[in-house]
């Protein structure tokens, strides 16, 4: 048999070899389903999703282009009481809250899953190499991030929103960008650490003496296994960039006047606080929606870390 | 002990040089006209005067030279004109940030004071009904956001019951405290107050803080109480406690005397985190409060595009981090010995 012959069959039996075995439902999986706390998480989750989906259905646009242009009654600054066609009154302006909560969501969701993935994608690739290459790479990127970690977030996020501002008109894109640009560096320095104890497993060092390039033993093998924790933790961070962008919104540099978003509506309570007893509703609906989806996710967030944490020996009962 | 300082402290210029790099940078991203901010107080209208302003501090020279004429002049203590506050930077962070530290240490007592006691009464009664309330007390706690927390607060306290005012003093206090009879020591308005001898004053200075302390310590308890609960009960399954037990201590004391310490040693270092959360909250809690300090001189520099100023404030809290977490670390490695010898 000449060598490649010997390689193919070696190769075919690693690959062939199936995994080892392991229980088939983890030990925390079944701590997370049974935990109160992480079932009323998703339930809310699902609460929103739906309420996302059935957006068109729940608040019908006026003008079905726009739909994330919240419909005014009118035009005078104070804020109407709940009544019939606003089941939870409006705000200054007359902008519909109710409309306003119900789009919000998906704005809420919108940026959340944008802002995660791009900032997981950012961090996890700069991360992964940089556990895996090493040396000066794995230096200058580590001393990178530690520089931008050195920022307190959401003022880091401020400052860039202000500065994009001048340049890009919509609020959106130019908030998203400030909480992409100071997030990924929290998820590099997560995946590097997995990286760092994947890569001395045997099956990369196989595939190292099969030949593989560097690339490919980093895309195939090391990554889909160091990527989980990553995973993990970012998608229970939607919950805070959904938050830090509604601060972003509320102090004026987010969502534009009008839009569909939860931070900008809450923004117009500022002009009323002295008598924000008897206009309760602009903040106490707008507050509440915002509160409930920070915390479907970190309810989740919660249950998951004590369920992963071996220290406290899973949940009783 | 010391190496481990020497080594930490040699690091130190590099991630402040890396700092100044980022601050720069986006400086940068800002068009020459924006950035003649740095240098004169006023932009003149014509274009050929903003020409020569461009022209004369080389704002469209070489970025390494641009970087270097910036640098010289932040360590000379000049950040630039604010049209925010219509003063320099530099003269605008000092008026400010007294009244930003004033809020933060009285924010800072509540936060570990109650925060660490929940959380070590949580460790103790693990998994009992205290345990699971204070959980509940502390996700809720962090996923409040601080500016609905704010605008509750003043909704209850001030709309309705009228109890505690925003802003930092009434009329009749702060005529008093910027006439010329009274000396302002600190630019603390409660420390002030009393070091004047104006009881009066400080009841009123404490009034207006009381509400944003809360709505600034409330999103950080959830993080000391997690820590000091978590580090609580990893403390009580050591053998040495078990030990204190065996030997027949009683309870109580086997909880203050022997345990407390060592519990304490990750809330006691855990300063930088709480140092970010502060600063991350003064920002949202100054404006819903509308507390002239540096958090709301920050958002309204960012509602008036004022990017001079807003980087100014950056800067500041960016060095601050750094020592602060280089303070937390050498703490660490003070308390913990394990620290020191990986």
């Amino acid at each position: 048999m000449d060598d490649t012959a010997t390689q193919k069959t070696f190769q075919a039996e690693i690959y062939a070899e199936p995994m080892p075995p392991r229980e088939r439902v983890p030990r925390w999986v079944k701590a997370l389903v049974r935990n109160p706390v992480s079932i009323a998480g998703t339930l809310l989750v699902i609460f929103f999703i739906v309420l996302a989906i059935l957006a068109p259905v729940l608040a019908p646009p006026p003008i079905p282009s726009l739909p994330y242009q919240i419909p005014r009654d009118g035009f005078e600054a104070e804020p109407k009481p709940p009544g019939p066609g606003e089941p939870l009154g409006t705000t200054q302006g007359q902008y519909d809250i109710y409309y306003g909560i119900i789009w919000g969501t998906r704005t809420a969701f919108k940026i959340g899953l944008i802002v995660t993935g791009v900032t997981v994608l950012i961090g996890g690739t700069l991360g992964a190499v940089s556990g895996y290459v090493g040396g000066w790479v794995d230096d200058v990127i580590q001393r990178i991030v530690e520089v931008f970690l050195a920022f307190p977030f959401l003022l880091a996020a401020l400052t860039l929103a202000t500065i994009l501002g001048g340049k890009i008109q919509n609020g959106l894109i130019t908030g998203m960008i400030a909480l992409i640009a100071f997030g990924w560096p929290t998820y590099a320095r997560l995946i590097r650490g997995d990286v760092l104890s994947v890569k001395e497993r045997e099956y990369v060092l196989a595939a190292k003496a099969l030949g593989e390039p560097g690339w490919r033993i980093l895309m195939r093998h090391v990554v889909p296994n160091a990527m989980y924790s990553l995973l993990v933790v970012a998608s229970l961070d939607v919950g805070t960039y959904v938050l830090t962008f509604a601060a972003l919104s509320f102090l004026g540099l987010g969502a534009g006047v009008g839009y569909a978003d939860w931070g900008q509506l809450l923004s117009f309570a500022r002009n009323w606080i002295p008598t924000l007893n008897s206009y309760w509703w602009i903040v106490v609906y707008p507050g509440l929606a915002l509160l409930l989806f920070v915390l479907a996710f970190n309810l989740i967030g919660d249950a998951f870390r004590d369920a992963l944490d071996p220290k406290m020996g899973g949940f009783r009962g | 002990m010391i190496n481990y300082i020497v080594r930490r402290l040699f690091i130190l210029p590099l991630v402040l040089f890396g700092l100044s790099i980022l601050i720069f940078g986006m400086l940068m991203a800002l068009n020459p006209i924006e950035r003649a901010a740095l240098y004169i107080t006023s932009i003149p209208r014509n274009p050929e005067a903003i020409q020569a302003v461009i022209d004369k501090y080389g704002l469209n020279k070489p970025i390494y030279v641009q970087y270097w004429n910036w640098l010289d002049k932040v360590f000379h203590g000049d950040l630039g004109w604010s049209k925010t506050a219509g003063m320099p930077v530099v003269q605008a962070i000092k008026t400010y940030f007294p009244a930003t530290l004033e809020l933060a240490l009285w924010s800072f007592i509540p936060i570990i004071v109650i925060g660490t006691w929940l959380g070590i009464q949580a460790a103790i009664h693990h998994d009992q009904f205290i345990d699971q309330a204070a959980r509940v007390f502390s996700i809720v706690g962090y996923s409040f956001p601080t500016f609905v927390f704010g605008l509750l607060v003043l909704m209850i306290f001030y709309a309705n019951l009228r109890w505690f005012p925003p802003g930092r003093l009434s009329d009749w206090a702060s005529a008093i405290v910027y006439s010329p009879a009274f000396h302002q020591y600190t630019g603390m308005n409660t420390v002030d107050a009393l070091l004047n001898l104006r009881l009066d004053i400080f009841v009123d200075a404490l009034r207006h803080l009381f509400l944003p302390a809360l709505t600034l310590s409330y999103v950080s308890w959830a993080l000391i109480l997690r820590v000091a609960r978590s580090s609580m009960l990893e403390v009580i399954q050591q053998d040495y406690i078990r030990a204190a037990r065996a030997k027949g201590a009683p309870e109580r004391r086997v909880i203050n005397h022997h345990a407390r310490p060592n519990a304490m040693i990750p809330v006691a270092t855990i300063g930088g985190l709480l140092l970010v959360g502060l600063l991350n909250g003064v920002v949202i809690t100054e404006t819903v409060f509308n507390y002239h300090g540096m958090g709301l001189f920050a958002a309204t520099a960012a509602l008036n595009f004022d990017a001079v100023s807003i980087l100014g404030v950056a800067l500041l809290a960016g060095v601050l981090l750094v020592f602060a977490n280089l303070v937390v670390d050498v703490l660490y490695s003070y308390l913990d010995p394990r620290i020191r010898l990986k």
